[in-house]
């Protein structure tokens, strides 16, 4: 596989305000987005992960680092200079604009001929599917056409990387569902990259190539969906992602001992006290008193249909959720106050960084 | 902050002033450099037949309150002189109030209204507040004059048998200014009504306030900004009346506006005119920074 | 429901009140119209409808000239001043405050803070010496002539220009402009073919308000005019001084009607955008 480097940042930093109220929206990010790949930028709002896209797109200026596509440093270029288009988190289709309009305008401005940009308006609305709309006011439209036409027109220009600034968050859930779909469909058939912005983290790990998680202006992650949800490095990361249980541990040779005194089978290179993460779907709950099981108490069960979420506690009140496949007639058939035993599935465990 | 982040906010300032330029020429050549001037002239002599002599004075300022006895050439205080500013200052003060008491209710049954009828009702306030100030002044003569439609009215009810001779007295002013400066206190007191949260009068009625108390405890202190800038309205153009005066007051019943025309035509005393437009502007704006801090007073109390 | 329910918004005496004021703020105006009509010479006796009064001031030079006076000022002076508060508008909003901001706003807004009748003096006296200075360099020319008021009017009807154009373009969503850069387009392509399309319903409702405010001018053209220079408003003014007839109405009737209809299609532009 060729991983040729489209987009990359180096040490990109953007601070805004003056003197004493400096805020670091990006802080030192690097980042290298392979060509024609997937790439979701996740995190919660405030992250940074909007102004990275925006110093992509050219809309705002790095305080220092760079910016470089296929290799070329493009930190000071403007944005009509270069061959990025975004779809808006409000769309921002020309209200004075036909759609047809809407989509031919990056072309128009870049002086194609009249009937390249008339086949090719032609071409963009078919693939979005809306060839009977090319003559209406934007106004005229629903939220998904609209989200359809502004897809079609940052399309429209053939970009070397589109940059999605979470394009869905203004649509049902129905809708998103099908515009994920869809989306990831226009990705496939065009090749082109795909930066893609969302604090969803759904999302982002159905739709992507590749996902780098933000907070607090920095990368703290950079991986596969499966990288990121089953390795992930820190407290952050494991957290956003999905639920999971964190507990107090100790070093020892061939694993971590627990606050109760059980020892994890589990590898790091890091000495001394730890975080040790485990999915809830990865505890079992096992009869207590069975060899080699942890020994814990059942506080509450919540009932969410297909699971039923087991609220445990060990012996130094420690908090474990056990996530368990909900038997056929509801019933669980555990108590709380039960005593019970719970075991991690084998390479479940993860020793976190911080 | 990096040499090319400073070199776009630089760029954008110079464009901002450079986009400002045009209009900001016009208005100093043709509104706010004039006022410098007059300035000037308000410390020079009087020419013989208007005008002004290059020669410096503070008679014009003097003689706001004092006059020169032809005789004796003391300065004694110019009584004319300071009926005409009570004069001033009185009917401003009245038409603001009374503009208040009625305008009041006006903007209140206006944000009250369903609001697809809103729209229209502060359109008919606005059609006036645009319409001609002359034609409105003149519309109010022709109420009031001896055989006018107030006069005509209340004849034939035989409330009065003689014509009441409102026309060309203070009272008259006093209707006129009232007619052609109430939008300005209703439009301000709509916008501040408009914004008040009419659940915070539920409130009121149901911690058992009654209406009165609702309208003085609740309403008024909340609507105050918009009261505040409603008074300014009217009260800074009343203060500097020119035509309303000299068609309703029929050259009898001068304010400071008249005043001044009279000191730059026939008075031909051009420094005392200049004093008293540098007079009347320092009192409107003394006005205007009153209303400016207390309204930044206001909007930062309330976060 | 019941006939006497408790309406929390109405306040004893506030609806009475308000009625009494719009019927006050109508009443003389239509008065004034219907007076118009009126037959007979005198302004006091109803003498029977009649249009009389409006061929009378239609034959009447001065109402003539004075009409077209008025309206070449005002149309020059809503042009100049709606482009240049344009300008003003495309540099004052939609950027990081900058130094300076508040003395261009406050320029801006000073003809709406000083006194009209200062405002005349002052002009009075700064045009009467540039026309002295215009002479003495052998240029006595320029001493006549509509420009002297064009550029009065230009100057105080800004601020009106200004206000539904700032508020247009404060409106205005800026991601639309940061779109077509996306798009290639140049900042002056950006500026052609987004902001000035969508900024044009402000740009003509704030050239009539400069419009209206031009045409409805008194005291500053009546200080700022030459000698036979008379507008519709100064005209009417004058004849306010002489013995009244219905003429008068008659010219008043047809500036009101202009007004309203600039007014009415000023109501409709403004409404339909939001």
């Amino acid at each position: 596989m060729t991983e040729a480097v489209t987009i990359e940042a180096r040490n990109a930093v953007k601070a805004f305000g003056q003197g004493d109220h400096v805020v670091r929206a990006l802080d030192d990010v690097s980042i290298q987005i392979r060509k024609g790949e997937f790439f979701t930028l996740l995190g919660p709002s405030g992250c940074g992960k909007t102004t990275l896209l925006r110093l992509i797109a050219g809309f705002e200026m790095p305080t220092s680092g760079s910016i470089l596509l296929d290799g070329a440093d493009i930190t000071e270029l403007p944005p009509n200079k270069r061959p990025v288009n975004t779809v808006f988190q409000s769309y921002a289709l020309f209200p004075h604009l036909t759609v047809a309009e809407n989509v031919g305008f990056g072309l128009t401005m870049l002086g194609r001929p009249k009937a390249e940009v008339q086949k090719r308006v032609a071409e963009m609305l078919a693939l979005v599917k809306l060839e009977q709309m090319a003559g209406r006011k934007t106004s005229q439209l629903s939220g998904g056409q609209q989200q359809r036409v502004a897809l079609a027109r940052a399309l429209a220009p053939q970009p070397k990387v589109l940059l999605l600034d979470e394009p869905l968050s203004a649509l049902d859930l129905k809708l998103r569902k099908e515009m994920q779909v869809e989306l990831k469909r226009l990705q496939t058939e065009t090749g082109i990259t795909f930066i893609f912005v969302t604090h969803d983290q759904e999302e982002a790990l159905t739709m992507s190539d590749r996902i780098g998680v933000m907070s607090a202006g920095k990368l703290q992650q950079v991986g596969s969906p499966k990288d990121i949800y089953t390795r992930p490095v820190n407290r952050f990361v494991a957290s956003f992602i999905g639920e999971t249980n964190f507990l107090p541990a100790t070093v020892v040779p061939g694993g971590v001992k627990l606050a109760t005194g059980d020892v994890i089978e589990v590898a790091t290179t890091r000495p001394g006290a730890v975080t040790l993460t485990v999915r809830p779907e990865q505890v079992r709950l096992v009869p207590a008193g069975e060899p080699g099981a942890i020994a814990a108490t059942v506080k509450f069960l919540v009932y969410f249909g297909t699971d039923t979420h087991c609220h445990l506690e060990l012996a130094d009140e420690t908090e474990v959720v056990a996530r368990l496949q909900s038997p056929a007639n509801g019933d669980a058939g555990i108590e709380p106050g039960q005593a019970v035993g719970l075991r991690l599935a084998p390479g479940a465990a993860q020793v976190l960084e911080d | 902050m990096s040499a090319a982040e400073e070199r776009l906010i630089q760029q954008s300032t110079r464009n901002a002033w450079l986009l400002s330029l045009p209009a900001l020429i016009v208005l100093v050549v043709a509104a706010s450099g004039p006022l410098l001037i007059v300035l000037i002239y308000s410390f020079l002599s009087p020419g013989q037949h208007g005008n002004v002599i290059w020669e410096f004075s503070t008679d014009g300022w003097v003689g706001i309150l004092w006059s020169k006895d032809i005789f004796s050439e003391e300065w004694m205080l110019a009584d004319a002189h300071l009926a005409i500013f009570w004069r001033s200052l009185w009917l401003s003060l009245l038409t603001t109030a009374f503009t208040f008491i009625v305008g009041f209710p006006t903007a209140w049954f206006i944000a009250t209204r369903p609001p697809k009828e809103r729209a229209l009702w502060l359109f008919l306030i606005t059609i006036p507040f645009w319409t001609n100030l002359l034609i409105r002044t003149y519309a109010i003569n022709e109420v009031l004059r001896k055989e006018g439609l107030m006069n005509t009215v209340l004849m034939g009810m035989g409330i009065t048998d003689m014509p009441i001779e409102v026309l060309y007295t203070q009272t008259a002013i006093f209707i006129g200014m009232t007619y052609v400066y109430l939008p300005l206190m209703v439009l301000p007191l709509f916008a501040a009504i408009d914004r008040f949260d009419m659940k915070l009068l539920e409130a009121g009625y149901d911690l058992y306030a009654s209406r009165m108390q609702v309208l003085r405890r609740v309403i008024l202190p909340i609507v105050k900004p918009g009261i505040i800038a409603g008074s300014i309205l009217v009260f800074v153009p009343s203060l500097g009346a020119y035509v309303t005066p000299r068609v309703l007051g029929g050259g009898k019943q001068m304010m400071i506006g008249n005043f001044i025309e009279l000191q730059f035509l026939q008075g031909k005393n051009w420094p005392l005119g200049a004093a008293l437009s540098m007079l009347l502007l320092v009192i409107v704006m003394v006005a205007l920074l009153v209303y400016v801090r207390y309204a930044n007073k206001g909007s930062s109390s309330h976060g | 429901m019941a006939e006497r329910a408790f309406h929390v918004a109405r306040l004893p005496g506030f609806a009475t009140t308000a009625i009494i004021v719009f019927v006050a703020l109508y009443l003389p105006i239509f008065t004034l119209v219907a007076y118009s009509f009126n037959a007979s010479t005198s302004l006091a006796i109803w003498g029977g409808f009649s249009l009389d009064w409006y061929a009378k001031a239609w034959d009447n030079q001065q109402v003539k000239d004075a009409t077209i006076r008025s309206l070449i000022i005002a149309s020059f002076a809503a042009a100049i001043s709606t482009t240049v508060a344009t300008m003003a508008a495309l540099g004052t909003t939609r950027r990081r405050a900058f130094k300076g901001q508040t003395l261009i706003y406050v320029a801006i807004n000073q003809p709406l803070m000083v006194p009209e009748i200062v405002t005349a003096v002052a002009l009075m006296i700064v045009f009467g010496l540039i026309k002295v200075w215009l002479t003495s360099i052998g240029m006595g020319g320029l001493t006549t002539g509509l420009g002297y008021l064009i550029l009065a009017h230009s100057a105080f009807c800004i601020p009106f220009a200004y206000l539904p154009i700032r508020a247009r373009l404060e409106g205005m969503d800026l991601t639309l402009e940061t779109a077509a850069a996306d798009l290639y387009a140049s900042p002056w392509q950006t500026f052609r073919r987004v902001t000035l399309p969508l900024l044009a319903p402000g740009m003509i409702a704030g050239a009539m308000l400069a419009f209206v405010i031009s045409l409805d001018d008194v005291v500053i053209t009546e200080f700022v005019k030459s000698g036979g220079q008379d507008t519709l408003p100064t005209y009417m003014l004058g004849q306010m001084r002489r013995q009244l007839t219905p003429e008068i109405n008659a010219v008043s009737t047809m500036l009101l009607g202009l007004t309203v209809v600039l007014l009415t299609a000023f109501f409709l532009l403004t409404r339909k955008k939001t």
